[in-house]
């Protein structure tokens, strides 16, 4: 009987696909399009361009894929509502924070026509999507997957946020460099991508600049409740600051239990530990004088970050994290890109480009000196040829609940 | 040593807590109910809302927890399991996880995927000091709790009428039935009793480590099962054992041995154990008949 | 002899699907119609119905419950990865290099399967799944702590960090704990469809020969079959170790079919995926797994229109289809249904 069910079922699968099979060729029709029917006359920017974001929207990651989602969403409002004949057209998949997903998340906005690709948000599926999009020449942005690995020997992948390099050896020297202490204390998550790869870097500038670990211990996604005995381990060993290249939700935990035990030391985060002031619940004054690496503070004052830390809460109803603030710089940053182009080469219009043009076009402009764009993750970046970005981390420190710049 | 005893034992009664659920559903209805660790997250999310937002007394947030979660196990119970009480074991099993992913994306679309911050709802227990060693008053709280229900159960499946009818059920079913046992109405019962312990479980468990999220209760679930065969399935000491030496285990691999390997040691801790042991600690010996 | 007949005849049906749907497919293909998201799919559908054959053959024939399948998955995939790396400049053939790290992953998930199953298959029913679940459990948390790097030397391990390998100069880190292993990809659809010809072929040679007879004997009755004389335990351990030399393999090619895969993936709720294709498709009913893999793979894919409620749907469809298939009045009414109109889904089968 069952049998009977299932080839029912095949039928209609089969169906399915093959009427999914016929929807795609728009997409590759094009290819063969003359970038020179693409320039309008007063180099200005027009048309619509097919965006299409990857990121964990639900499982146990999806917290830090909805966020680049909705931080993408206000900005491609923001851009399409300026009116000057360039739009933006998104969709987001979801990959659940899987690369199987991850490449079908991609091949399914292939098939929806997209031109550009802001994304994937985490490490692992961004290494495999970005081979994908390698060899498509899809142009990538991603928004905060932070692993060499992402961008390494492939020229159309770019990053947003910091490489973990950058982020280890800037908190090593950081430390350093204003005296924060001289014995280090190191915890972190050895089932992350993310947390091992700054932990790595970290020990290796560590080692240069003269800071002394005498404390390192982990823990993994399915061991992150009790932190007793990394804590005890931290106690003995008489370190006096604990460096946390972790996510808030771990570090709330670290917190709330050294509190218990009466544990006196430094904190020092990197980005993935903005947003701890906004979980909701969080008694913040146990992250009283945290300090921590990042290049988004949802209280900064400046007008960029006012108006979309504004924009995000009437829309959302809560606050952004960085990562939201990773996922608003991206369509700015590749509308700014494609505007310097356009201004530069007599005009562009984007509809209907096929990816390979637009790919050609954005790496050339990423990869221009003279290029740079503002954001609410930091002034004036501008990209390198290894698609790492170059901007300033800000540090800050938490006070009465608040950040304060250092 | 002394100070890792103690957070061993408090982090095992948080699995023993969930593992006597696992069991008691286990011992009489003999399913693997896998949505159980999802019943602990709506448990928490249930008790985060009226005890944070509406600011509801502790006891009151936690009764409507334990409400809501008694009516959503017997609700699940009827909708999803009751159908396949005659199917193989395996298929209701797969129910489960069905209803458990079915859960977790229920609470994404809710209380979307931004973590909260539980309140400890333990805080008024005060901290206990015993020579230079000091006991929270969470892990206090936890371990008596734990014990508390272990003692109820006990003397409930034990003593009372009900308690005999479902150890009779979970012999013999046909013959429950014809002595005259509601057994549909057993089964549904121990769903309800299963279920409010996983909203009683869900409190204590986002007191003690309060991050919580849609996938809150999953792991826990597992180690909460695995604590739970270890200490041999269908038993309520033996959950309540097995729970506690899982904590402590964890806690002890962590501390002597590798922070990063703490799980692998676990593991392989329970495999030795039932190599030896095969039925788990305190497991019935099953003798076959031929 | 009818019996027999009949089973014959059901594994021609099952070669038949793989080649069908390799053909169908093959034509999509080369005439341009096959979406992206079809094309990207159909090396993790191929890998997918060889975890689900091979998981068969240890819950079905063997009558065991695994929880732990994916741990077999993950050493084919990182073995494969390896291998193929340190074969690069070897072989720069990509379909021997495949085939030979298919092979060498098969052989390491055999000899995990061997080492798991000699003390584990003494155990029995939800004992024997918990201690699979926990093997699986290990095998992950070690992967997340093991760095692999391949240089001119050889293959370097570490348990602590890509530094400790001591690479030379152009060695490349293979495996990089929690980040997993890089990999180039160069698995085939063809590889896979040829694998899995040869997956189904062992299987229900298997079940056909004196030792499957064995193993489905000793799963109906051990104690009648232990007092036939039958060596319980070295038929229990045929049975599982073929099982996990299969999933590696299955492994291998999904790994290589990717740029990167992380030891994450290879959890608990891969192995209980593999699990519901098995269930779903019907408990040692090969051409159920075959068919339940392939749709339950592509299912997600197409309820993306859905998209918030996407995973909702399907745990929805996953629980009505497990209510609609195994509750006694649903199939008697879908049974009486199905009577009326047979000669129709006769009619459907065969298209």
């Amino acid at each position: 009987m069952m049998k009977k069910v299932l080839s029912v079922l095949v039928a209609g699968v089969m169906a399915l696909s093959i009427v999914a099979c016929g929807a795609t060729n728009d997409a590759s029709a094009n290819t063969g399009a003359d970038a020179n029917n693409n320039t309008t006359a007063d180099g200005s920017l027009t048309g619509t361009l097919k965006l299409g974001m990857i990121g964990p929207l639900t499982g146990g990651a999806a917290l830090y894929g909805n966020a680049v989602d909705h931080g993408v969403q206000i900005a491609v409002e923001e851009i399409n509502a300026l009116g000057t004949g360039f739009q933006i057209d998104y969709q987001a998949e979801d990959d659940e924070h899987d690369a199987e997903k991850s490449v079908n998340a991609y091949n399914q906005l292939k098939d929806w026509g997209a031109q550009v690709i802001a994304g994937t948000v985490t490490t692992t599926p961004c290494i495999a999507v970005s081979a994908e999009a390698y060899s498509d020449r899809m142009f990538m942005l991603t928004p905060s997957a932070s692993s060499t690995d992402v961008t390494a020997n492939k020229d159309n992948m770019f990053q947003l946020c910091f490489s973990d390099p950058n982020q280890g050896s800037a908190s090593a020297k950081y430390i350093a460099e204003n005296n924060l202490a001289t014995d280090v204390a190191i915890i972190y998550n050895n089932s992350d991508a993310y947390s091992s790869g700054i932990y790595q870097t970290f020990v290796d500038a560590a080692a240069e600049v003269g800071l002394n670990i005498v404390s390192t211990t982990t823990f993994t996604d399915d061991t992150q409740n009790d932190f007793s005995v990394q804590l005890a381990d931290i106690q003995q060993s008489g370190a006096e600051l604990v460096f946390l290249p972790i996510y808030y939700q771990a570090a709330s935990l670290i917190f709330q239990q050294a509190d218990q035990i009466g544990l006196d030391v430094k904190w020092f985060g990197v980005d993935g530990m903005d947003g701890i002031l906004s979980l909701e619940g969080f008694d913040t004054s146990l992250a009283e004088g945290v300090m921590l690496l990042t290049p988004f503070a949802a209280d900064a004052t400046d007008d960029l970050t006012v108006n979309f830390v504004t924009k995000f809460e009437e829309k959302f109803g809560e606050t952004p994290i960085q990562f939201a603030a990773d996922g608003y710089d991206c369509p700015y940053a590749i509308y700014r890109a494609l505007e310097y182009y356009a201004a530069n080469n007599g005009g562009l219009d984007v509809t209907d480009m096929s990816n390979e043009e637009l790919c050609e076009i954005l790496i050339s402009v990423f990869t221009d000196p003279g290029f740079s764009c503002d954001g609410v993750t930091g002034l004036a970046m501008s990209w390198n040829a290894a698609g790492e970005v170059n901007k300033a981390p800000k540090a800050v420190v938490i006070e009465n609940g608040v950040y304060v710049g250092l | 040593m002394l100070d890792y005893l103690i957070s061993g034992i408090s982090l095992g009664s948080v699995y023993a807590i969930i593992a006597l659920g696992y069991t008691m559903v286990y011992g009489i209805a003999k399913m693997l109910n896998f949505a159980h660790g999802d019943i602990i997250m709506i448990g928490g999310y249930a008790a985060f809302c009226t005890g944070y937002y509406l600011h509801w007394p502790v006891w009151l947030a936690v009764l409507f927890a334990v409400v809501v979660c008694t009516v959503l196990g017997v609700v699940i119970e009827k909708l999803a399991y009751k159908p396949l009480r005659n199917a193989t074991s395996l298929a209701v099993l797969i129910t489960a996880i069905g209803v458990s992913y079915f859960l977790q994306n229920v609470a994404l679309l809710i209380w979307t995927s931004n973590p909260k911050a539980f309140p400890n709802m333990l805080s008024f227990i005060p901290y206990v000091n015993i020579g230079r060693i000091q006991i929270t008053g969470t892990a206090l709280g936890t371990v008596v709790t734990c014990i508390v229900v272990m003692v109820a159960l006990t003397l409930f499946t034990d003593k009372t009428k009900m308690g005999k009818a479902m150890r009779t059920v979970s012999e013999d079913k046909g013959a429950a039935s014809l002595m005259g046992i509601n057994v549909n109405g057993t089964i549904s019962l121990t769903f309800a009793i299963g279920s409010g312990l996983a909203a009683i479980a869900g409190v204590l468990l986002c007191s003690a480590y309060p991050t919580l999220m849609p996938t809150t209760g999953a792991m826990p679930g597992i180690k909460a099962f695995t604590a739970a065969v270890f200490g041999g399935i269908g038993s309520i000491p033996g959950a309540m054992i097995g729970g506690i030496l899982l904590g402590v285990i964890e806690i002890f691999a962590k501390a002597y041995i590798s922070t990063q390997l703490s799980d692998a040691i676990v593991f392989a801790v329970l495999i030795i154990v039932l190599i030896v042991k095969p039925t788990g600690l305190l497991g019935k010996k099953i003798t076959e008949k031929v | 002899m009818k019996k027999l007949s009949k089973d014959t005849l059901m594994s021609f049906v099952n070669y038949g699907i793989v080649i069908l749907f390799y053909i169908v497919f093959q034509i999509l293909a080369s005439t341009g119609n096959l979406s992206s998201t079809m094309k990207g799919q159909l090396i993790p559908i191929v890998s997918y119905v060889i975890m689900a054959l091979s998981l068969n053959l240890v819950v079905g024939i063997s009558g065991e419950l695994s929880l732990g399948h994916a741990g077999f998955m993950s050493v084919g995939a990182f073995t494969g990865a390896v291998v193929s790396t340190a074969l690069t400049d070897g072989i720069p053939n990509t379909v021997v290099r495949l085939l030979i790290s298919i092979v060498i992953a098969a052989v390491m998930a055999g000899i995990a399967g061997i080492l798991i199953g000699i003390p584990v298959l003494r155990l029995r029913g939800d004992y024997l799944a918990i201690v699979t679940l926990a093997f699986g459990e290990i095998i992950k948390n070690v992967l997340n702590c093991l760095y692999v790097g391949v240089d001119r030397r050889g293959i370097h391990f570490s348990m602590n960090s890509t530094g400790a390998l001591d690479l030379q100069e152009g060695g490349k880190v293979v495996i990089n704990g929690p980040m997993g292993a890089s990999i180039m990809k160069i698995s085939s659809f063809t590889c896979g469809i040829v694998l899995l010809l040869l997956v189904l072929f062992v299987i229900q040679n298997l079940i056909k020969s004196r030792h499957g007879r064995a193993i489905m004997a000793i799963r109906d009755n051990r104690i009648a079959a232990e007092a036939c004389g039958l060596n319980v335990t070295k038929y229990k351990l045929i049975a599982f170790v073929i099982s996990a030399a299969m999933a590696g393999a299955a492994g291998c090619l999904y790994a290589l079919n990717f740029a990167t895969v992380a030891p994450k993936k290879f959890d608990f709720n891969t192995s209980i995926l593999v699990l519901v294709f098995v269930v779903l498709g019907g408990i040692g009913n090969m051409t159920g797994s075959i068919i339940a893999a392939a749709l339950l793979t592509v299912l997600p894919e197409l309820l993306r229109q859905f998209q918030d409620y996407r995973m909702l749907i399907y745990a929805i469809v996953l629980v009505l289809v497990m209510i609609a298939t195994n509750n006694e009045k649903i199939r008697g009414l879908i049974k009486s249904i199905g009577k009326k109109n047979k000669q129709e889904s006769s009619g459907k089968e065969a298209a």
